[in-house]
């Protein structure tokens, strides 16, 4: 089933992409629609019956080198299950969608056909998007990662005409590369150090390669960390986080469908998505999610200063998605896995929505993307205002507080916010604050787009002159027609993501965010016994003595002792001159110190061993384990996500953050961050609901109560003002450091390096060479001077006989 | 029979080209058609014979196979065979040759001569790939640079003989260089036949010559006149300089040739004579190598950013590519080597693509610069998505197969050098860039340039032309263990002996290149 789910859209891609001269644009239409909706409701059947069991289900061999293996496999556990389910749902509503927002489009001439390669297009997303969530390798992953880079690249060029559709095409491909060449060597890497690049094998290893240094580049790295980070410098790329940032907004050239498909709900979220894939090595990865918790926070935080001021809708729509998915990335950096899944699932429902919800508004006003050339259009387009309205209630988080009642992201959000008090009070800060600023820009859109008068005709337009690509297609649009809602097929995806946006989040709650054992339930972990008191290395030893698998122990690394919480308790403490073992010379990873060497040999439950971490490490690396065995000395945990107990240290900093009271009566010790984060103080719990009702409030004043205030504040605050709007400048300083000096660099290099230098130098030979050649041929009567070569190179071939026959005689 | 199957698809255009040049008089139109159809047609039925070998070829077996040894003239023997590291190299030209020659169905002008030219050219390149003997090697080798030379010089552009003469004096001096290592190599063995070449230990004892310490012995010196010419070859920075102006230069089909197989004999001298008969040699060198293979990468994709000629731009982003070849061959390990072959093939097929790309416009606008372009898109559908496909192959696409390439060799060099791993791998970034910047101001944008507005797109011919190319393009990305199981064996056994090879002790004053 899973296969028929992957291969849909593929097929569907091909025949409307290839086919559709044949069937017809309308046939091939219909076609990828339909089966992308075959694969959603499949995708749906899986996740929820799915049981939490990982399969492996192998499609073909892929590259294989050596001991470097890989197939087309299909990895599917609950993470899988979740995306699949995001990625078919919306993109089976989009496709509907589209149907009615491409029906006419200004920008292709009368008569051309643009819709089956959309069709095309989209389904060839949605292949890309499916391999990469189902991968079971990095390098499939690697495969999908760059093909819905490719999609993405097409679809924000899809109109070609314009220069700045192929611009900002470009620039999505090339920064999304920078990314890719952080996760390139972080496959790398992971090889080098486990010698295979498939996911079991190498969680498996994860807790050895926390005790493993790595040299790379001019130092040595803990090897859990360094990966980490690269493999993050990957998902920074795609889910357009802080300094990689600068392709997202951009991307809104591409058609609104595709905003909402690719740069809202999927595409983005890939890089969150595998950070959780990679839980198990994040685990052991402490500085990794230090940084992926910090760089989250500050994304969350600088997008939404920025969307405060945009005046285009798609764009403040783009950088409250940049904003989410630091939340999200905060929420895995600290450990929270399953809440970071949480938000990504309900934000597809909510951010899909909130995109095809501006579509429909820009689809009614005739390509209108300028908010200042809004309003009042609740009444004309009264069913999306009421879309748009439920996704802006979603997003900023509206609900009960104290309570679980609420819109999909008051429960999401909520749960990012209160883990990350616990692992990050910075994180917590900055998220608070970006919760009143989208909050704020929410309802700005809103105001200004369906409050107050219309300034369809009025001064908007002109006085600002801030004339955007739209406007040059837009022949037949402002003032002849009034806004006009849109028709059903463009609704009834609205509606549904609505029925998302509203319960999302309350009917998955529990699995998610709810308690513990319920969540590890669902995503097939391990259950871990609690009770011990906390703050005992003891008691952490039994929590997280995962897995019964390993007397089945594939290798001759018997004692497979699995990885206990000593294993992480020294895999934190595993300072670098510990671990000598500096990966360096042989072609293999020298002696890893495996933590399997533990005192408890045979048994695969260490309950006991844990005073002993230290030495069991130096135990190990005694016992100089050769590098190829790394992969065997574990069994991958079981489970889509790996979420282990907190070291004594960090127990001892949650301690003082917790509500002493909650923390005292609650029926399980705050002993893993999902339980900790559910015994915060109350004042933590609301902050983010008072956040929400500040950013309303100033709205609220700002656009309804006193509109001239928004223009007097920016002139009184100008060079805010202008570095905001300018997006802090982020490209201007691209521009300068990065792109200008390449291109200087290749010029200069083309006619200094390869002209003066390196030619200069052959010319001088040459020039002195060829008239004498010329001569020479002139002589020689032929009249052509190849002729001589050819002679030239004949007479070579004769010394080379010559040449070898005396060698012979002698 | 089958012994000699190796000299019947290697002679077999040669004989074509004799036939031509004997019988074939006039030069009214339907002896042009005759000619071509001949060369069509020989080269079709060398392809079809090489399928035949390729199915009797036994992996498992890394000794070489259809193996063909007679007396010659003058005491020489030859001797032909392949084993997995050459077999795929034979496929890789007979495939292409036919899908050249067609491609040149527009040429009017000396087309006898046109058609024999490759024709001799591809029995050259088949020798190269087939010979076992060194004379025999370098007689192929060497004589392989005058018909490219003569389509160059006579079928090219205005600046041709310049060119020309750039591309000889290139390969010429690399080859003199050679030469001398070939004799000395038969003085040091006794024997010019390359199986006992490989089986015999060259000295590698550190001796002082003038005032240097020379590593390695007798191994480093060999090694470094190989490289000179198998350097010159490939090309690699800093000696690259020739390629973008012989591309230029070159006739649409003649560049084929030239990036899709003349630049993998370099890669292929590597692999046949360098890593296996001077495995000290190669070791003491490889840091350097592999330098200036990462160097190669990052510069010549920086000059490709800056250039206005089509041809140029894919030239030197060819340099950049064959800078993965060479790093992955010093890698010296299972994926670095698997890589490199595995992008020499995929690099065939890939940038010969691209040149008949850019031949398809030029034969339609006679002009290379990107500038005269623009909006391709909105006239030539077709010709849109065969340069976007091979666009995106270039830039080592996943799905395609110059990701196997580029990906397995990236993965070699990083188990040896973590730094020389991150500087090639920004090759990625780099290609994204220029490739798709070229894409964009050719294809992409509205169709404003008056000369455009009639352009057409592509005909039959054309596309069937690309047809097989992007078949491939696709088969290796998806399923590239049709690559990996006939050379991995061969690979294997010739990176164990490498390692095997190296003192155990280490050598003086060898740094190596395990950092």
């Amino acid at each position: 089933m899973a296969t028929i789910i992957l291969f849909a859209p593929l097929i569907g891609a091909i025949i409307c992409g290839f086919g559709w001269r044949l069937i017809g644009e309308k046939a091939g239409q219909v076609i990828t629609t339909a089966l992308v909706f075959l694969a959603a409701a499949l995708s749906w059947q899986i996740f929820l019956t799915f049981d939490g069991e990982t399969q492996h289900i192998t499609l073909l061999r892929w590259i294989e080198s050596g001991t470097m293996g890989s197939e087309w496999a299909i990895r599917l556990d609950r993470l899988t299950a979740i995306m699949l389910v995001v990625v078919n749902s919306v993109s089976a509503l989009v496709h509907l969608y589209s149907f009615g927002y491409m029906a006419h489009d200004d920008n292709w001439h009368e008569g051309e056909h643009y819709k089956a390669r959309f069709f095309a297009y989209l389904s060839f997303f949605t292949f890309s998007m499916l391999m990469l969530v189902t991968s079971d390798n990095l390098v499939q992953m690697f495969f999908g990662w760059e093909g819905v880079g490719v999609a993405s690249y097409l679809l924000i060029g899809f109109y070609y005409r314009k220069a700045s559709a192929n611009a900002a095409a470009m620039k999505a491909f090339i920064v999304n590369r920078v990314g890719d060449f952080g996760f390139a060597l972080g496959i790398f890497a992971l090889f080098y150090l486990t010698d295979s690049i498939r996911f079991d094998d190498v969680f498996a290893a994860a807790p050895a390669l926390a005790e493993t240094n790595l040299t790379f580049l001019w130092s040595d790295w803990n090897a859990a960390n360094l990966v980490g980070v690269l493999l993050f410098i990957g998902a920074m790329g795609k889910s357009a986080q802080l300094f990689l940032h600068t392709w997202l907004p951009d991307a809104m050239e591409g058609p609104t469908p595709v905003s909402a498909l690719i740069h809202a709900a999927t595409m983005v979220t890939a890089g969150v998505f595998l950070v959780c894939r990679m839980s198990p090595l994040y685990e052991y990865a402490p500085q990794a999610t230090a940084f992926i918790t910090i760089l989250g926070a500050c994304t969350a935080f600088v997008a939404a200063t920025i969307g405060l001021v945009q005046n285009d809708i798609k764009r403040v729509i783009a950088y409250s998605t940049m904003s989410q998915l630091g939340y999200m990335f905060v929420a895995a950096g600290v450990g929270v896995y399953s809440v970071a899944m949480f938000h990504l699932f309900t934000h597809a429902f909510f951010k899909a929505m909130l995109f095809l919800g501006a579509g429909s508004v820009i689809h009614a006003t005739h390509h209108e993307q300028d908010m200042r050339n809004y309003g009042g259009l609740r009444k004309q387009i009264p069913l999306t205002f009421y879309a748009m309205l439920i996704g802006t209630l979603a997003i900023t988080g509206v609900g009960i507080p104290l309570t679980h009642y609420g819109f999909a992201g008051f429960l999401s959000k909520d749960a990012v916010i209160e883990s990350a008090w616990v692992g990050s009070s910075f994180a917590f800060g900055l998220l608070v604050v970006a919760a009143c600023f989208t909050s704020f820009y929410s309802w700005r859109l809103m105001f200004l787009t369906f409050f107050g008068e219309s300034r369809a005709h009025g001064h908007g337009h002109d006085s600002h002159g801030h004339g955007h690509d739209a406007h040059g297609h837009d022949d037949h649009g402002h003032g002849h027609h009034e806004p006009h809602e849109s028709p059903m097929v463009m609704l009834i995806p609205l509606g549904v993501l609505a029925l998302g946006a509203i319960f999302s989040g309350m009917l998955w709650y529990k699995v998610f965010f709810g308690e513990e054992t319920a969540v590890r339930d669902w995503f097939g972990m391990e259950q871990v016994a609690h009770g011990e008191a906390h703050g005992e290395t003891a008691a952490h030893g039994t929590e997280t003595a995962v897995t019964e698998a390993a007397p089945a122990a594939t290798t001759e690394a018997a004692p497979v002792a699995t990885e206990t919480a000593s294993a992480a308790t020294a895999a934190t403490e595993a300072a670098p001159a510990e671990t000598t073992a500096p990966a360096t010379t042989e072609a293999a990873p020298a002696e890893t110190a495996t933590t399997e060497a533990a005192p408890a040999e045979g048994t695969a439950v260490a309950t006991e061993a844990a005073p002993a971490e230290p030495t069991a490490t130096e135990a190990a690396q005694a016992e100089g384990h050769a590098a190829a065995e790394v992969h065997a000395a574990g069994v991958a945990p079981k489970g889509a996500l790996l979420m282990l107990p907190f070291t004594p240290e960090e127990q001892a900093v949650v301690d003082t953050r917790l509500d002493a009271d909650k923390a005292a009566k609650a029926e399980h010790a705050p002993t893993t961050i999902i339980n900790a984060a559910h015994l915060v103080p109350t004042w933590v719990k609301v902050s983010p609901f008072i956040a929400m009702l500040i950013g309303f409030a100033v709205a609220w004043l700002f656009y309804i109560r006193d509109p001239s205030l928004p223009r007097r504040l920016a002139a009184q605050q100008r060079p805010l003002y202008l570095f905001l709007l300018n997006k802090w400048y982020f490209d201007e300083l691209y521009d300068v450091i990065f792109v200008r000096p390449a291109k200087w660099l290749g010029g200069f290099l083309w006619k200094r390096g390869d002209g003066n230098v390196i030619d200069g130098s052959i010319n001088g030979v040459a020039m002195g060479i060829i008239p004498f050649f010329t001569r020479l041929a002139g002589r020689a009567q032929s009249g052509y001077l190849f002729h001589y070569a050819f002679a030239m190179v004949l007479g070579l071939v004769a010394l080379v006989t010559w040449m070898t026959l005396f060698g012979g005689a002698k | 029979m089958e012994n000699q199957l190796l000299s019947i698809i290697t002679f077999l255009p040669l004989v074509a080209a004799i036939i031509l040049a004997l019988f074939m008089r006039g030069d009214d139109a339907a002896a042009r058609q005759g000619a071509k159809w001949l060369a069509l047609f020989t080269t079709t039925a060398t392809f079809v014979i090489s399928l035949f070998i390729l199915f009797r070829f036994d992996p498992s077996n890394t000794g070489f196979q259809f193996v063909e040894e007679r007396q010659w003239i003058l005491g020489l023997s030859y001797k032909m065979g392949v084993d997995g590291i050459s077999i795929l190299f034979v496929m890789l030209t007979t495939f292409l040759m036919p899908i050249t020659i067609w491609s040149c169905w527009g040429v009017e002008t000396r087309v006898k001569e046109y058609m024999i030219a490759f024709l001799v050219l591809e029995t050259l390149m088949l020798g190269v790939f087939c010979a076992l003997d060194l004379v025999l090697f370098y007689l192929f080798f060497e004589a392989g640079l005058i018909p490219m030379f003569l389509i160059i010089g006579i079928w090219g552009g205005k600046d041709r003989i310049y060119a020309a003469f750039k591309f000889f004096l290139y390969t010429f001096l690399g080859s003199v260089l050679m030469l001398v290592a070939m004799i000395a190599m038969y003085l040091d063995a006794g024997t010019t036949d390359i199986v006992k070449l490989l089986a015999h230990d060259f000295g590698h004892e550190t001796f002082s010559l003038l005032g240097f310490q020379v590593v390695g012995g007798l191994q480093t010196m060999l090694f470094l006149a190989f490289f000179a010419s198998f350097a010159v070859k490939m090309p690699m920075w800093p000696v690259h300089t020739w390629l973008p102006d012989a591309h230029v230069q070159a006739p649409t089909a003649g560049s084929v040739v030239l990036a899709a197989i003349l630049l993998k004999m370099g890669g292929y001298g590597f692999l046949r004579f360098s890593l296996p008969m001077f495995p000290v040699g190669s070791d003491v060198m490889a840091p350097l190598v592999l330098w200036m293979s990462a160097i190669a990468i990052v510069y010549t994709s920086l000059v490709a950013l800056a250039q206005t000629d089509m041809k140029k731009l894919i030239a030197y982003s060819s340099v950049a590519h064959m800078g993965y070849v060479t790093m992955g061959i010093f890698a010296a390990n299972q994926q670095g080597v698997d890589g490199a072959i595995f992008q020499m093939l995929s690099h065939g097929f890939i940038s010969g693509a691209l040149f008949l790309c850019v031949g398809v416009i030029y034969d339609r606008m006679h002009t290379r610069e990107i500038d005269a372009y623009g909006g391709l898109v909105n006239r030539m559908p077709a010709y849109a998505l065969v340069f976007m496909f091979f666009t995106m192959a270039n830039v080592g696409l996943p799905g395609t197969s110059g990701f196997v390439g580029e990906f397995l060799t990236l993965m070699g060099i990083f188990q040896v050098n973590t730094w020389v791993a991150a500087v090639a791998a920004t090759g990625v970034i780099l290609s994204a860039g220029y490739a798709l910047w070229l894409y964009r101001r050719v294809v992409f944008g509205d169709l404003i340039k008056e000369a455009l507005k009639s352009i057409t797109d592509m005909d039959r011919r054309e596309k069937a032309i690309f047809a097989p190319l992007i078949a491939m393009t696709l088969i290796l990305g998806v399923y590239p263990s049709l690559v990996t199981d006939i050379i991995g064996p061969s690979v294997e056994a010739l990176v164990t002996d490498y390692q095997a090879a190296q003192p155990a002790d280490g050598l003086a004053l060898n740094e190596g290149h395990s950092e």
